[in-house]
């Protein structure tokens, strides 16, 4: 913790409706980084998410992005600060070209000639989107409206991205590839990850870091491979079982951090 | 001949209605709401260029007042919706919708108060003569309407193919969380789309002055229209225009071939057989969201 987080969020809470789904949440992000939020339905993750992107506004806490507060600005001040989120679900446009969708994600930006060589960086990236460029965003499929969103993203050339389950709904191959890619953005292009995932596997094999959400609260925050190494991730959210000396698995089991 | 000259003259009603429609559908696509007043912004547009236009009131000239009348309905439309519209946020669509017919009712007295209730005609330079073409004789009226709103349609897809501003109307209306997401202002998009259907109306109103006398209630055309959006396929901006040319075309022919008072109920007796066969429209932009 030498130099200064690119995102710091300091005790926030937030409520959807009448309840409140973030019950103080603290997490920091280095440049360069890629920070997984791991979490099962319901524990808040997405409106931690859209409080930081300025969805939804905070009741109270910090979100502080170069050293200076953002919560409860207008999202897209904030997108222009260069903080893209990469909503649930994708989310493209579905009447617009592929192309059209592109240019939408560099709408905050003004310098043409920088947005076209960005168009054809993440051309490099999905292939497969320049091959289908003048194709209506609705009829791709699922994963490679998930490409969509993430290229659309990277138009905006942010400084740091909040995906949002990008796994959601793809096949386990198509998971793999496009974790593949965001490896590969990270190393190339240095781009800084926010991920949320209920899919702990890929994700912590991606990250860097992690925290582990449940309720509306932080209950663990480590470096991934620790995450990955840890008992209570191996049973609750990686799924290994191990024989107890029973010979029999205990229904149930508490987690240490309740 | 005559069958010639009863299109022409439908088609150039139907241009009027399918403007009015474009307007409803704009704002439909962008907010979700309905803007039962389209009309009467119809009408609100035809009486300032009137009032600017005619000798008795300012005299100045119709092509100086129609961009002016234009501008003017521009400004109300989007005045209304950051005064108005943007406070109902979060409220249900049907209080909007009464909302929208209230404001009606409100332009209608506004105009009847300033400009009386009597019909007025404009002085339109393009209401002159006729055209005759090969033995079939045109109105110049009916002519210029066609053109126009072809013009205008015209610049209306160029504008929302081309311009960064059109593509961000387009996906402020198809996704609007995702619009957020991209950085685009959404509200202030939605108020510019309130603005350019204001400016669409204007040209409605123009084009309907020119072919004949307004009068405070000429807005109630807009229930014609808003038949015409539903068969068009309400949320289709060439399906608003298609659904307006047909019931503009219809009109007449029935007028000529159907015995006395079937005109009037031809357009909704169409809106009724669209709706049983083809519940979304015509041109509806139906699309299920994979997942």
């Amino acid at each position: 913790m030498s130099e200064q987080p690119l995102l710091e969020i300091r005790n926030l809470e937030s409520f959807y409706g009448p309840i409140m789904a973030i019950r103080g949440i603290s997490l920091s992000v280095q440049k360069g980084e890629i920070v997984t939020v791991l979490g099962a339905n319901g524990a808040g993750k997405s409106t931690l998410m859209k409080t930081i992107s300025g969805i939804m506004d905070p009741e109270k806490g910090q979100v502080i992005f170069e050293g200076t507060e953002i919560q409860g600005l207008e999202p897209h001040i904030i997108v222009k600060k260069g903080i893209v989120h990469v909503p649930e679900g994708r989310e493209v446009f579905p009447l617009l070209t592929v192309d059209e969708n592109l240019s939408l994600g560099a709408y905050t930006r003004k310098d043409t000639a920088q947005i076209a060589q960005d168009r054809e960086m993440v051309f490099s990236y999905f292939p497969i989107l320049a091959e289908r460029r003048n194709q209506e965003a609705g009829t791709l499929s699922g994963g490679q409206q998930q490409m969509l969103a993430i290229g659309r993203g990277l138009m905006l050339r942010p400084k740091i991205m909040l995906l949002d389950e990008p796994s959601l709904g793809l096949s386990p191959l198509l998971v793999q590839e496009i974790f593949g890619i965001l490896k590969r953005l990270n190393k190339d292009e240095g781009v800084t990850m926010v991920l949320v995932e209920q899919n702990a596997r890929v994700a912590l094999d991606l990250a860097d870091a992690g925290y582990v959400m449940e309720v509306g609260r932080m209950v663990m925050n480590d470096t991934a491979d620790k995450l990955a190494a840890s008992e209570d991730i191996q049973r609750f959210y990686l799924g290994v079982q191990d024989d107890s000396q029973r010979g029999e698995r205990r229904w149930k089991r508490r987690k240490t951090w309740r | 001949m005559e069958f010639i000259q009863l299109f022409v003259s439908g088609l150039a009603n139907g241009s009027v209605y399918g403007l009015i429609a474009l307007g409803f559908v704009l704002i439909y696509k962008a907010t979700e709401a309905v803007n039962f007043a389209q009309g009467d912004f119809m009408m609100f547009g035809a009486f300032i260029t009137l009032w600017l236009t005619n000798t008795e009131y300012f005299g100045i000239s119709f092509w100086l007042a129609a961009p002016l009348a234009m501008l003017a309905m521009g400004g109300l439309g989007y005045l209304l919706d950051v005064t108005i519209i943007r406070r109902m946020f979060g409220q249900s669509q049907t209080a909007v919708v009464i909302l929208t017919i209230a404001l009606g009712f409100v332009i209608r007295f506004v105009a009847g108060a300033i400009w009386g209730h009597e019909p007025q005609t404009l002085e339109s330079p393009l209401a002159h003569g006729d055209l005759a073409v090969g033995g079939v004789v045109l109105g110049m009226a009916d002519v210029t309407i066609i053109v126009v709103t072809a013009l205008l349609t015209f610049f209306l897809f160029q504008f929302f193919k081309r311009t960064k501003l059109g593509l961000a109307m387009q996906a402020s209306s198809q996704n609007q969380m995702a619009a957020y997401y991209m950085g685009i202002p959404v509200k202030r998009v939605q108020g510019l789309i309130w603005a350019l259907s204001g400016v669409v109306a204007a040209v409605a109103g123009i084009l309907f002055a020119s072919k004949g006398a307004i009068d405070p209630n000429a807005g109630l055309l807009g229930i014609k229209a808003f038949a015409a959006a539903v068969i068009g396929g309400f949320g289709s901006l060439p399906g608003a225009l298609v659904g307006g040319l047909i019931v503009g075309v219809i009109e007449p022919f029935a007028a000529r071939f159907l015995p006395a008072g079937y005109s009037q109920i031809a357009p909704y007796a169409l809106l009724l057989f669209v709706l049983i066969f083809r519940p979304h429209g015509l041109f509806s932009q139906v699309r299920t969201k994979k997942v």
